[in-house]
């Protein structure tokens, strides 16, 4: 069950899904695939006031606070992007704020994916990591 | 000159080290010439036999290294001079790139000659380095900027900016040719027009000189800036060119050593052209090797790399328009070797990181002209930029990687 599982344990979980893709090709394809199922944000979301700017493409994160717990809902206008707003809801949503503001977010390196991001991008998803702590800090204070 | 030797890409790539580099496992290949351009090893070695063996400051030192690099240095102004067609070498201000140079002329100049109710033209083509400069001087002397329209091929709307021209209209700052479109502009007819209204042109060079033959006398311009590193030549150095005339009346932009002439604690005056525009230690090894760079251009004959450029850019626009949904930007016949084009559905950013997996570097995004995109109705472009050192083969690459990213994308 999801929910049991701690944020190191669901990032271990897609570390060992992506561990299983050999090339740069199957990597990429499975994070679009992941953009284009992602639930989509309810569009009264998708306003200047949720939005973070990228370089070049926009994110969107909208987070609620139910039972001690915060939920991330996001988008992209870019698809690979929001295959990486979707792996971040997969791993932080449904925690407590302070296991989100803690968690040390390593597997994105583990799944072998900032080498193949070049830095400007990964600009763009150290933003998307702030933001995201920064709503459950808000939540947990 | 070289003009009639055939041209050989073979020969030309043994020039450029960097061009037998591997990205993630390929062969690379570079097409965002128009950020910058790849350095021909004579360029780096200009740089770094500065370094080893010449190396001192300039103008003052009464030693003999500072004779040797007082004479390259200056040698490099010459060879700026001949390369745009001064007809002085006090017309040529050393700066670190395209920025400087217009920041310069819209800082000193403008400051200068602007008053309240006056008016600066540009176009909705601008890169924002002729945007943001222009804006600030402008909310400093009440003055106010008017846009040039364009259709969407990026075409200016010459009617309306005929219009535009007025008694209050000061100066007119344009770009030559478009960094996100390659389209080249009218500019012998604004600057035309514009003088006989009696109002000065400034043209940002920065993608034209590469590619355009320059002779600043045969077109009359007023200033024209540009950037060594679009150009083979290194980073951090760029040239301001302005008629004699002006820049005297002009005053410095800034204070320190090397602009003066004599310094009181009461009163210092300035140092002349083209000192009294370079203020302190100036970028000695990348001015020296912009001279080289100019050599290899002049070796390789501008007119030569540019006709191969138009076979590269011909086979390119031809090979992207067959692939489904996308649009090229700016499919002008007077463009240089530059193709910017959108995909249904596809967002710029996907495809330069799908791409940059194969080898292949592309510039996506906005290129620096916010406004050109909100006109155009785009987020971006993708934009190949050609030069003479890329091969039909490399483009043929680039097609087959695009419908690879497509298929991923669908
Ligand atoms: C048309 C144009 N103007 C100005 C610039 C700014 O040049 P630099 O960054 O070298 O100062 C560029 C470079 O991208 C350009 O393409």
């Amino acid at each position: 069950m999801a929910e049991t599982k701690s944020i190191t344990e669901l990032e271990q979980v897609l570390i060992d899904d992506f561990s299983l893709f050999d090339t740069w090709e199957e990597k990429y394809e499975y994070l679009i695939d992941l953009g284009k199922k992602l639930a989509p944000l309810d569009p009264s979301y998708k306003t200047e006031e949720y939005k973070i700017k990228g370089c070049q493409s926009s994110v969107w994160i909208h987070s609620a606070y139910k039972d001690g717990h915060v939920y991330f809902e996001g988008d992209s206008d870019a698809i690979i992007v929001k295959g990486l707003v979707s792996l971040m809801i997969m791993v932080l949503s449904g925690h407590t704020p302070k296991e989100i503001v803690d968690a040390p977010l390593d597997f994105i390196n583990a799944i072998g994916l900032s080498s193949h991001l070049a830095q400007t991008r990964s600009n763009g998803l150290r933003a998307m990591i702030k933001q995201m702590k920064l709503d459950a800090a808000a939540w947990g204070s | 000159m070289t003009d009639h030797i055939p041209f050989d890409v073979e020969q030309l790539r043994e020039l450029f080290p960097i061009l037998k580099r591997k990205v993630k496992g390929k062969d690379l290949v570079y097409f965002d010439n128009a950020a910058t351009s790849q350095k021909p090893q004579s360029v780096v070695d200009a740089i770094s036999n500065y370094y080893s063996t010449y190396n001192a400051n300039i103008h003052r030192g009464l030693h003999t290294l500072a004779d040797e690099a007082t004479a390259a240095y200056e040698e490099s102004r010459v060879a700026v001079k001949q390369f745009v067609g001064a007809s002085s070498h006090e017309e040529i201000i050393f700066t670190k790139g395209t920025t400087e140079g217009i920041n310069l002329v819209a800082s000193s100049w403008g400051r200068a000659n602007l008053n309240p109710g006056d008016e600066i033209i540009i176009s909705t083509l601008e890169h924002h380095s002729n945007i943001v400069p222009w804006q600030m001087i402008a909310e400093e002397r009440g003055a106010s900027i008017k846009v040039i329209p364009i259709d969407d091929n990026g075409i200016l709307d010459m009617d309306a900016f005929k219009k535009l021209l007025n008694a209050k209209t000061k100066i007119v700052s344009i770009i030559h040719v478009s960094n996100a479109l390659g389209v080249i502009n009218p500019v012998e007819e604004i600057i035309s027009l514009a003088h006989l209204n009696g109002t000065l042109v400034m043209l940002d060079g920065a993608q034209s000189v590469v590619h355009l033959d320059i002779d600043v006398q045969k077109l009359d311009c007023d200033f024209m800036v540009f950037s060594g590193h679009k150009i083979y030549g290194p980073t951090g150095v760029g040239v301001m060119y302005g008629k004699k005339a002006l820049l005297e009346a002009m005053p410095p932009y800034q204070g320190g050593g090397e602009m003066i002439k004599e310094v009181t604690f009461e009163k210092t005056t300035y140092n002349e052209l083209p000192f009294k525009f370079e203020a302190g230690t100036p970028n000695i090894a990348d001015v020296i090797a912009l001279k080289t760079a100019i050599d290899f251009i002049n070796k390789q004959g501008k007119n030569r790399m540019r006709e191969y450029e138009e076979t590269l850019l011909v086979y390119a626009t031809d090979k992207l328009k067959s692939i489904e949904g996308l649009k090229i930007i700016g499919d002008v016949p007077n463009k240089v070797s530059v193709v910017s084009f959108i995909i249904d559905g596809v967002h710029p950013q996907d495809l330069a990181i799908l791409l940059d997996n194969q080898g292949i570097a592309v510039r996506t995004g906005h290129h620096c002209a916010q406004p050109l995109m909100k006109r155009l109705g785009i987020v971006g472009t993708t934009r190949a930029s050609f030069a003479p050192y890329n091969t039909i083969a490399e483009i043929d690459i680039l097609v087959s990687a695009l419908h690879k990213a497509l298929k991923m994308l669908k």
